[in-house]
């Protein structure tokens, strides 16, 4: 039995190493100072610790630009996730749940947009924004990221499958008011998928470049994406003088990966089983 | 904006693969219900309203005026599509995340199904690690994705000129004009596949197992199992994956932007079309035709889901 699954193991040992091998690297290399990231050997191993130092610098460097795009990040992630998590609960349940006059024309439209590509939108939104005098401020990368077709799409068909009616009809003949019978039988049941959305659309959010590089052009309003992305342009355009900058940067990515990588491993429990949904129906 | 008609939202099913029943009648008029439902999807709607159909119109809008320094804003009628499909600058760019989507979708689902596979064979420690690691990429920001193999690719601190040198071979300069495109291919490869293997994984285990137990009395293989019974029945998941795959590598924006610097010159202003699109709008000031420019792109990319939907609604699609 074991020797049947050696080769299937060694499979997937490389698999593993193949999907490690940067973030491996970019954990050693940001224990590295600038002088050993460059010394042009054994970049895969430790070459003294420095770690420590490099956060210090990371956190100071230009007066804590790097603490504020963090502080961004976490706004506009939690803002624009939480935001659109609540609406596409909401909408999910109301398609899945309620019948009404024009419903199955409305989810067609979302249906749609799920096939619209969202960068598309950027430039006209830009010019819209500005013409609102909002590009520049926060509003401008929280309000677009309240958008989200597919967790509509998901919440609903989770929602078909997994909140009986009877339940919401004995609610409802208990003396339940609509919103009630929404909180307290509904939501309950929708957990694992509100979990998943709330996941993917603060993942999203997190990871946008393309909106914020569009819509900011204060560094100080820059999440971490499009600071980093910043600091790289910078290193690379003057050689040499930028090997400092280096080791910032490698460090910073280190410390915008962990939240996340943190949270999807201990929620895993919860989105393991609703990423399933939208490939089950 | 347009709706795909030929498939409108049917009855959905529900895990098991059953229909559901319809509706029973309802005992009170379900009228006043109704309107609730509407108010459940109310913020939806302002922000569908607000934030796509509204840019949309916008942006159609705008790419039918042109705007001159002396001119003024003129109607232009189509002139900026008959120009934008006559650019070999959007045109090239077109025809490189076409080809990028050729290969590097294939490439992600043969890597995504062979690991769900393999994982769906193997149990114990090993397996779930490996699950937990070859989803992890996803969680990195495509920046730093392509930060990351940017520093690999790298002969001044990453390993591959190292790892070469071992072997007395020159190594692949992957940031190169010529080799770029396959520089990109491993970080968009590296970056989904495992969000695709999960999805894929988890429609494998909603299979019921018995159908493995008959199958293998009536004396099929592991293989003939995979390739004959797993892998038609997960065809669904496939259709999901390939629509998100194709929508997200048609508008290539953020890994070769940041890739762009570090490879000198080998990254075009107008290498895709919405890098070509954001260079137009804000380093020319030319935000009709930008915006010409991004609607096309969308029609394309709306074109091209839909011709696939249509192609594979047979086999059961995410929007039946």
């Amino acid at each position: 039995m074991s020797n049947r699954h050696i080769g299937a193991k060694l499979f997937l040992l490389a698999l593993v190493c193949y999907f490690l091998v940067p973030v491996w690297w970019l954990l050693v290399a940001s224990t590295k100072n600038a002088e050993g990231l460059f010394s042009g050997s054994g970049a895969l191993w430790f070459n003294g610790f420095h770690l420590v130092d490099n956060l210090r610098d990371l956190f100071t460097f230009n007066n804590g630009e790097y603490l504020r795009w963090l502080g961004n990040s976490v706004l506009y992630a939690l803002t624009g996730g939480i935001g659109s998590t609540v609406i596409s609960v909401l909408a999910g349940y109301g398609f899945a749940k309620y019948r009404f006059r024009g419903r199955n024309l409305t989810f067609a439209l979302v249906l749609g947009a799920v096939m619209v590509p969202l960068t598309a939108l950027v430039i006209p939104t830009f010019v819209m924004m500005s013409n609102a005098g909002l590009t520049d401020t926060v509003w401008a990368v929280i309000l677009p990221s309240l958008l989200s077709p597919f967790g509509v799409y998901l919440m609903r068909v989770y929602t078909s499958a997994s909140v009986p009616d009877e339940l919401l009809d004995a609610a409802r003949i208990d003396g339940a008011g609509e919103l009630r019978t929404f909180l307290r039988v509904a939501l309950p049941l929708m957990r694992p998928a509100v979990i998943t959305v709330l996941l993917l659309s603060v993942v999203a959010t997190w990871n946008n470049y393309f909106l914020p590089l569009t819509m900011l052009s204060d560094s100080k309003l820059y999440p971490l994406t499009v600071g980093i992305g910043l600091w790289s342009q910078l290193a690379s355009s003057n050689n040499g003088g930028g090997q400092s900058l280096w080791s910032l940067i490698i460090t910073g990515s280190l410390v915008s990966i962990v939240p996340l990588v943190f949270a999807f491993l201990t929620l895993q429990k919860y989105w393991q089983g609703g990423l399933a949904v939208g490939s089950l129906k | 904006m347009a709706v795909i008609r030929s498939t409108p939202p049917a009855a959905l099913r529900d895990s098991t693969g059953v229909p559901r029943a319809t509706a029973p009648p309802r005992r009170r008029s379900p009228a006043r219900r109704g309107a609730v439902g509407w108010l459940f999807i109310l913020p939806f709607l302002v922000v569908f309203a607000v934030f796509l159909v509204a840019p949309l119109l916008y942006a159609g809008y705008l790419s039918l005026y042109t705007k001159g320094l002396a001119t003024g804003t003129t109607f232009a009628g189509i002139d900026n599509y008959t120009r934008a499909f006559t650019d070999p600058s959007f045109l090239k760019g077109l025809w490189l995340v076409l080809r990028f989507s050729l290969v590097v979708i294939p490439l992600q689902m043969i890597v995504a199904l062979v690991a769900a596979l393999v994982l769906d064979e193997v149990t114990g420690r090993l397996a779930r690690f490996s699950r937990l690691m070859i989803f992890l990429p996803y969680a990195v920001p495509a920046v730093l994705g392509a930060l990351m193999w940017g520093f690999l690719y790298s002969p001044s601190f990453g390993p591959l000129e190292q790892i070469s040198s071992l072997f007395n071979v020159q190594a692949p300069f992957l940031l190169s004009q010529g080799n770029i495109f396959y520089g990109l291919l491993n970080v968009v490869t590296w970056q989904w596949s495992g969000y695709y293997m999960v999805i894929i994984y988890a429609a494998l285990k909603s299979i019921d197992s018995s159908i493995y137990e008959a199958a293998r009395i009536d004396g099929a293989s592991s293989r003939q199992i995979a390739l004959r019974i797993k892998v038609p029945m997960v065809s669904s998941a496939f259709v999901l994956i390939l629509v998100f795959s194709l929508i997200g590598t048609l508008q290539f924006f953020a890994e070769p932007q940041i890739l762009g610097p570090i490879a000198n010159g080998s990254v075009t202003p107008d290498y895709t079309p919405n890098i070509y699109a954001f260079n137009l709008a804000f380093a020319y000031a030319q935000f009709n035709y930008a915006s010409a420019i991004s609607f096309a792109l969308g029609f394309v990319v709306f074109l091209a889901v839909a011709i696939f939907m249509v192609a594979t609604r047979k086999r059961g699609s995410i929007f039946t």
